[in-house]
C-alpha cells in the first residue's frame, strides 16, 4: 500500500483538508491522531472497511437466524439429506482461488502493469462466476426436489443466508466488470486505484464469510 | 402492467385521508408554481439539490425533519382527540384508520423526524467542529440524504395511494405477515424504511470515518468537542445496529414476497426471533438518537455557563460506556415474552446499569453550571427543561427495568408516557436547542428570542400536560393504542391530555412564528462576529455563514476549546498570528448523483410495493447507470485559487477581526 500512496500522481494533496498520509504532509504527526486529516487513499480504504464491518454484522444476523431455525425442518428434508459436499468443496476451492488471483491482481496494480492487472482480474471474475454457477445449480436442484425456501423455516434461513452471500458475489462481479472497463478506458487513475483496493477488501471479506458458511452451514449440517 | 395498483387504492370513501392528501398535494403544487414563477429552479438545483456541501445537506436534513415532525404531530393530535371523542362512542377515526395513524406516527417520528433532525445537526456541526472542509465522502453524503427523503416520500404517498401499516411502528410478526396483513401497508413500511435505512447506514460510515480520520491537525481524540465524541459513538452504533434492521426487514420481506418462513406461524417460523432481532437494532437506535443530543446539551451547558465542560474525560467514558452497554439491554422490550426469570433478571440489571452512564452525564452538566455565569438564552432553556424532565423519564425507565413491575406496566400508557418523556426531552428538545444554537452559524442571523422563549414555554407546558396524565392512566390500567374507551375512571385525565396537546399546538405555532419573524427581521438579528454566543469550539471561529470551504487554512488545535483559547490570548494582548500566505483549496464538485439515485430508488420502492416488476427492473438499471456515470466522471474536485480563497476569507473575517480588536481595546 505504501507504494500506492507514494506515487506522485496519486499522493494528490487535494488539499481537501488532506495533508498526506501519516504525517508526510504539512504537519508532523505527533501520535494520538494529531497529524491532521489522513490522505484520501487511507480515508477511502478506512471508510470502506467500516462499511464491510457493517456488512459482516448483517451477515451475522442471517447466521443467527440460521442457528435458531436450523432444526426447524417442519418434517421436510434436513441438511444431511440435501447437501452435496463434493459440490461445496469445489465451490470453496473456486472462491478461495479467486481470492488468491485477486491478490495477484493487487500485486500487478502495485507494479502498475495494466495488462497483468486486467488478466488477473479476469481470472478472479471467471472463478467467481464459476462459483456462482455451481451455487445457482445447487439452488435449482433443491427447488426442483421440493426443497425450496417455502418448504420449511430451516430452508428459508438456508436460502437467505447462502443467497445473500451469492448476491454479494454477483454484485461484486458487476463491480469488477465495470472497473475493468474503466481501467481499459482510463488507465490507473487515482480514484480507480482506490476502488481496486476497496474491491480487494470486499472480495477477501466475502471469502471470510464463505468460510463461516462452509463450516457452520454445510459441514455442521452434513455431519451426523 | 400496474401490478396490484388500480383505482381502488385511492380512498375516495374516506374523507379524512383524502382531504389531508388533497391539502398536502395542493400545497406542494403551490410551492412548485411559486418556485417556477420566481425562477428559483436553477438556484435550487445548483445550490441545494446537487450540493455536496455538508452544511447545505445538514440544512436540508433539518428541513425534511421539520416537515415530517409536523406530519407526525398531526397524527399525535388525531390520536389525542380521538381518545377524548371516543369515550363511550366511536369517535371520528374508524379502527382501521386509527391503527394506521398510530403506526405512521411512530414510524415518522423516529425514522423521518428524529433521525434526520439529529443527522442534520451532526452533518452541519461535526466537520466545522473538527476544523475541516467537508465530510470524508461528500457525494455519498448527498446520496444518504436523498435516500432518506425517498423513504419519507413513500410513507407520505401511502396516505393517498393504498394504505399504511396497521401493525404499530415495529411490524411485529406474525401480525405483519401476509396472512394477517394482506394489503400494501406493511410493504410501504418495509420499503420506505429499507431505503432510508441504507441512507442512514451510509451516513454512519461517512461520519465515523470523518471523525476518526479527518480531524484538524493537532486534534487528538481527547481534544475533540463533546458533540463530536457523542456523534462518533452514535455513528458507530449506526454502523453496528442498522445492518441488523436491514437483515430483519429483509427476512420479513422474503416472508411476504417469496413465501419464506422466518416468522410465520407455519413450517417452523419463529415469531420470537423477530422480536429479538428488531430490538437488537431498536434499543441501540434509542441511543443513536440520544447520544448526539447529549453532545448538543454538553456544548450548550458549557457555552452558556461560560465554563469548560465539567468532567470532560468522564463524559467521554460515560458516552462510550452507553455505546457498548446499549447492545446488552434489548430484551427489556419484551420481558413478558417469557424468556425466564434468570434471563429477565440479567437484562433488567443491565438496563439499570446503563442509567449510571446517563447519571454521570447529568452530574457533569449540573457541575458545569455550578459557579458559572449562566445565561438564559433559548438554547439554555431547552437544556434546563431537558435536565429536569429527563430525570423523571429516566427514573420511570429504571422502574420499568424491574421485570415484575414491567409485567404490570407492559404496553400500558405508562410505558408510552415513559418513552415520550425521554425522547421528547432527550431528542426533540436537543433538536430545538441545537437548531437555535447553530442557526446563526448556518444563516448569519439569530432567531428571535421572544418567540423562541414563547415556543419553549408553551411546548414545555403542553408536554407536561400531555404526558403526566398518561403516566397516571397507565397506572390506572389503560393499555396503549386504544381506538375507543369505556372506562370513566380515565376520562378526566384524557381530557387534560387533550388540553395539553392544544397547548403544544400553540408552541408549534410559536416556532413557525419565530422563523418567520426572524427572517423578516434578519438585518436586526444579523451576527457579524461569527460568534454570537461567546462560543468555545472551532465552528465559532469562522464567519457566519461560513465560506463553502469552512476554513481558509486548517486550524491547529492544542486543546478541546481551541477558539476560547484564541480569544483569551487576544484578551491578553496577543493578537492572532498573521500567518503564512493563502494556499489554493481543493473542493468536491457538486453532483446530481444523490438526487438521481433517489429518484430511481423511489421508482424501485413504489414498484416493489405494488408488484410492478418491470418498473422495478427499470429502477435498478437506472440506479446502476447512475453509479457508472458517477464512477466515470473525469474530475471529482476543483481548485479554488489562493487569491480567491484570500478574498473570501478576508471578506468573511473583516467584521470578526474588527470585533476582536474592539474587545482588545476594552481589555
Amino acid at each position: 500500500m505504501s507504494d500506492i500512496t507514494a506515487g506522485s500522481a496519486i499522493r494528490e494533496p487535494y488539499r481537501h483538508g488532506q495533508s498526506g498520509a501519516h504525517g508526510h504532509g504539512l504537519f508532523p504527526a505527533t501520535g494520538h491522531g494529531k497529524g491532521g486529516p489522513a490522505s484520501k487513499f487511507v480515508t477511502v480504504a478506512y471508510g470502506f472497511w467500516i462499511f464491510l464491518l457493517s456488512d459482516i454484522i448483517m451477515f451475522s444476523a442471517f447466521f443467527a437466524s440460521f442457528a435458531v431455525l436450523s432444526q426447524a425442518t417442519a418434517g421436510g428434508p434436513t441438511g444431511k439429506e440435501l447437501f452435496e459436499l463434493n459440490r461445496i468443496a469445489a465451490q470453496t476451492g473456486l472462491l478461495l482461488t479467486s481470492s488468491f488471483t485477486g491478490g495477484l491482481a493487487t500485486l500487478a496494480t502495485h507494479r502498475r502493469s495494466i495488462a497483468a492487472t486486467q488478466f488477473w482480474l479476469l481470472v478472479t471474475g471467471l472463478l467467481g462466476a464459476a462459483f456462482l454457477f455451481l451455487e445457482v445449480q445447487e439452488f435449482a436442484t433443491m427447488a426442483h426436489e421440493n426443497a425450496g425456501p417455502s418448504r420449511s423455516a430451516f430452508l428459508s434461513a438456508f436460502f437467505a443466508l447462502v443467497g445473500c452471500h451469492g448476491t454479494h458475489v454477483g454484485l461484486g462481479l458487476l463491480w469488477l466488470g465495470t472497473m475493468m472497463a474503466q481501467l481499459w478506458v482510463k488507465g490507473f487513475r487515482p480514484d480507480l486505484l482506490r476502488r481496486l483496493h476497496c474491491f480487494a477488501l470486499f472480495w477477501h471479506a466475502l471469502d471470510i464469510i464463505w468460510i463461516a458458511i462452509f463450516t457452520l452451514v454445510y459441514l455442521l449440517g452434513a455431519s451426523p | 402492467m400496474l401490478g396490484k395498483l388500480d383505482w381502488s387504492a385511492i380512498p375516495f370513501d374516506q374523507p379524512i385521508p383524502l382531504g389531508a392528501a388533497l391539502i398536502v398535494f395542493l400545497a406542494a403544487v403551490a410551492v412548485l408554481i411559486w418556485v417556477t414563477v420566481k425562477g428559483y429552479w436553477p438556484y435550487l438545483w445548483h445550490e441545494w439539490i446537487t450540493s455536496v456541501d455538508h452544511k447545505r445537506i445538514g440544512v436540508m436534513y433539518i428541513v425534511l425533519a421539520a416537515l415530517m415532525l409536523f406530519r407526525g404531530f398531526v397524527d399525535a393530535v388525531m390520536m389525542r382527540t380521538q381518545q377524548v371523542l371516543a369515550i363511550h362512542g366511536p369517535g371520528y377515526l374508524p379502527p382501521e384508520h386509527y391503527d394506521q395513524v398510530f403506526s405512521a406516527h411512530g414510524t415518522i417520528m423516529i425514522f423521518f423526524a428524529a433521525m434526520p433532525f439529529v443527522i442534520g445537526l451532526m452533518n452541519f456541526a461535526v466537520p466545522l467542529q473538527l476544523g475541516i472542509r467537508d465530510v470524508a465522502f461528500p457525494t455519498l453524503n448527498s446520496v444518504s440524504f436523498w435516500l432518506t427523503a425517498t423513504g419519507a416520500l413513500l410513507v407520505n404517498i401511502s396516505l393517498v395511494v393504498g394504505e399504511f401499516a396497521r401493525t404499530g411502528w415495529l411490524p411485529y410478526a406474525p401480525l405483519s405477515e401476509t396472512t394477517y396483513s394482506p394489503g400494501v401497508g406493511v410493504d410501504y413500511y418495509l420499503w420506505s424504511i429499507q431505503i432510508s435505512g441504507v441512507g442512514t447506514l451510509l451516513t454512519g460510515v461517512n461520519l465515523a470515518t470523518t471523525i476518526l480520520k479527518m480531524r484538524a491537525p493537532g486534534m487528538g481524540y481527547l481534544h475533540m468537542p463533546m458533540f463530536c465524541w457523542t456523534s462518533l459513538a452514535s455513528n458507530l452504533l449506526i454502523v453496528a445496529a442498522f445492518p441488523i434492521l436491514t437483515a430483519t426487514l429483509a427476512m420479513l420481506t422474503l416472508d411476504r414476497y417469496l413465501g419464506f418462513h422466518f416468522f410465520t406461524n407455519e413450517a417452523g417460523g419463529n415469531q420470537m426471533m423477530f422480536m429479538n432481532l428488531i430490538w437488537a437494532w431498536g434499543h441501540p437506535e434509542v441511543y443513536i438518537l440520544v447520544l448526539p443530543a447529549f453532545g448538543i446539551y454538553s456544548e450548550i451547558f458549557s457555552t452558556f455557563s461560560s465554563k469548560p465542560l465539567f468532567g470532560y474525560r468522564s463524559m467521554v467514558a460515560a458516552t462510550l460506556f452507553i455505546c457498548i452497554v446499549s447492545f446488552m439491554v434489548w430484551l427489556h422490550h419484551f420481558f413478558t415474552m417469557g424468556a425466564g426469570a434468570d434471563v429477565n433478571a440479567a437484562f433488567g440489571i443491565a438496563t439499570s446499569v446503563i442509567a449510571v452512564g446517563t447519571g454521570v452525564k447529568i452530574y457533569n452538566w449540573l457541575f458545569t453550571m455550578y459557579g458559572g455565569r449562566v445565561r438564559f438564552d433559548t438554547p439554555m432553556l431547552w437544556s434546563l427543561a431537558f435536565v429536569t424532565t429527563f430525570i423523571i423519564g429516566g427514573m420511570t425507565g429504571v422502574l420499568l427495568a424491574v421485570p415484575p413491575a414491567d409485567f404490570m406496566l407492559h404496553n400500558s400508557l405508562f410505558l408510552v408516557a415513559h418513552f415520550h418523556n425521554v425522547i421528547i426531552s432527550g431528542v426533540l428538545f436537543a433538536g430545538f436547542a441545537g437548531f437555535t444554537y447553530w442557526f446563526p452559524k448556518a444563516f448569519g442571523f439569530r432567531l428571535h428570542e421572544g418567540w423562541g422563549k414563547a415556543a419553549f414555554w408553551f411546548t414545555l407546558a403542553g408536554y407536561v400536560l400531555v404526558f403526566v396524565p398518561l403516566y397516571i392512566v397507565g397506572l390506572l390500567g389503560m393499555t396503549r393504542r386504544l381506538q375507543h374507551i369505556d372506562m370513566d375512571l380515565w376520562t378526566p385525565w384524557l381530557i387534560v391530555a387533550a388540553i395539553g396537546i392544544a397547548v403544544m399546538i400553540v408552541g408549534a405555532a410559536c416556532q413557525v412564528a419565530q422563523l418567520i419573524v426572524s427572517i423578516r427581521h434578519r438585518d436586526e438579528l444579523r451576527d457579524e462576529t461569527g460568534d454570537p454566543w461567546d462560543g468555545r469550539t472551532l465552528e465559532w471561529s469562522t464567519s457566519s455563514p461560513p465560506p463553502f470551504f469552512n476554513y481558509a487554512r486548517l486550524p491547529y488545535v492544542e486543546n478541546e476549546e481551541p477558539y476560547w483559547t484564541l480569544k483569551q490570548r487576544a484578551l491578553d494582548g496577543q493578537a492572532p498570528a498573521e500567518d503564512e500566505a493563502y494556499e489554493p483549496v481543493e473542493m468536491p464538485r457538486n453532483s446530481p448523483t444523490g438526487f438521481v439515485a433517489a429518484f430511481f430508488a423511489t421508482l424501485i420502492g413504489f414498484a416493489l410495493i405494488w408488484h410492478i416488476w418491470w418498473l422495478a427492473i427499470v429502477g435498478f438499471l437506472g440506479a446502476y447507470a447512475t453509479f457508472v456515470v458517477f464512477a466515470w466522471r473525469e474530475h471529482g474536485d476543483y481548485e479554488i485559487p489562493a487569491d480567491e480563497v484570500e478574498r473570501i476569507d478576508r471578506d468573511g473575517k473583516a467584521a470578526q477581526l474588527a470585533w476582536i480588536s474592539r474587545r482588545e481595546r476594552v481589555a
